[in-house]
């Protein structure tokens, strides 16, 4: 128990910490970075408590894809310069005042319902976590998403489809001194505009592209 | 205090939550920033989710994890093709400079 509580403090810092590194980082890769850190902390944090399967996809999707993606786009838009070329300072002060004010009432408000689940101790059953499952955590997870869930399992793979189809429209953009392939030209071309059989005659050949 | 409960986790997340919406509040620099706390508050709610589900013994709180990240990850790819765009055609993704709506 010791070393479960250990591990959850020093994690749990790495986590608040980069957190806070994201947002208030200068450097935009930097804070692509402290993303990285969250992410793989959160997820070494739900490894314990006895969620693998998900910690295993938290580290391939949000490390792997999302993080990535985020850290392409930082570097292809050249962030760096155009922040520090142009920065006002002048709503900054009401800005932080404002923020600071709504942060404070949002983590009061959140603090609050946590400490209301802790006089209702009688609700929830165990405060340990029960490892002594006979099927794996995976095992557990697929028995339930590929029969009661089937639906909703297909409808986020439809979502991923839309998400995928409205990015590549979104960011294709037709060149035009670019000479592409068109397979429905290449294909409908027929006999009759492709050859065209000329009588050669004798000591006078024949002109190409009259 | 060394007993790890499930308020232990619900207060980490909501500690990371109010990272998430103070990042959005306080960001003048760049939308990619804002982006990323939009991130961090998934990831928040996605520790509420797997921590209540792991102290109440009930696998549903997982499944749902599971597309809150396929909704994650959509959003992040739409959105990250959004600022593309947007920064091919201004040149800027700086907040402040964002106000053709006069919002």
């Amino acid at each position: 128990m010791l070393a479960h509580s250990l591990f959850f403090y020093f994690f749990s810092t790495i986590t608040v910490f980069s957190a806070v590194m994201v947002t208030v980082s200068k450097n935009t890769v930097y804070s692509v970075f402290f993303l990285i850190l969250v992410f793989i902390s959160i997820s070494i944090l739900f490894i314990m408590i006895g969620a693998e399967f998900l910690g295993m996809i938290m580290l391939i999707v949000y490390v792997g894809a999302v993080a990535v993606l985020f850290l392409f786009v930082v570097m292809m838009l050249n962030v760096e310069e155009q922040a520090s070329k142009k920065t006002s300072r002048k709503g900054l002060i009401n800005n932080v005042s404002v923020g600071s004010v709504i942060g404070l009432i949002i983590l009061l408000e959140l603090l609050v319902v946590i400490g209301g689940w802790k006089y209702k101790n009688n609700f929830i059953q165990t405060s340990s976590i029960n490892t002594e499952i006979n099927i794996t955590n995976t095992h557990a997870i697929g028995r339930v998403l590929y029969t009661d869930y089937i639906y909703l399992f297909q409808i986020s793979g439809l979502i991923l489809l839309v998400a995928m189809i409205g990015a590549i429209t979104l960011t294709f953009s037709k060149k035009e001194n670019v000479k592409r392939q068109n397979y429905f030209d290449q294909i409908k071309r027929e006999k009759e505009s492709a050859i065209s059989l000329v009588e050669v005659e004798n000591n006078k050949g024949v002109k190409i592209d009259d | 205090m060394i007993e790890i409960g499930l308020g232990h986790y619900l207060t980490l997340a909501a500690i990371i939550f109010t990272i998430g919406i103070v990042g959005v509040f306080l960001n003048r620099k760049n939308i990619i920033i804002i982006l990323m706390s939009i991130e961090l508050m998934l990831l928040a709610v996605n520790i509420n989710l797997v921590s209540f589900s792991i102290y109440l013994q009930d696998l549903v709180g997982q499944i749902f994890t599971m597309f809150i990240l396929t909704v994650a990850a959509a959003e992040a790819a739409v959105g990250l093709a959004i600022i593309v765009i947007y920064y091919k055609n201004r040149g800027s993704i700086n907040v402040d400079e964002i106000n053709s709506l006069k919002g």
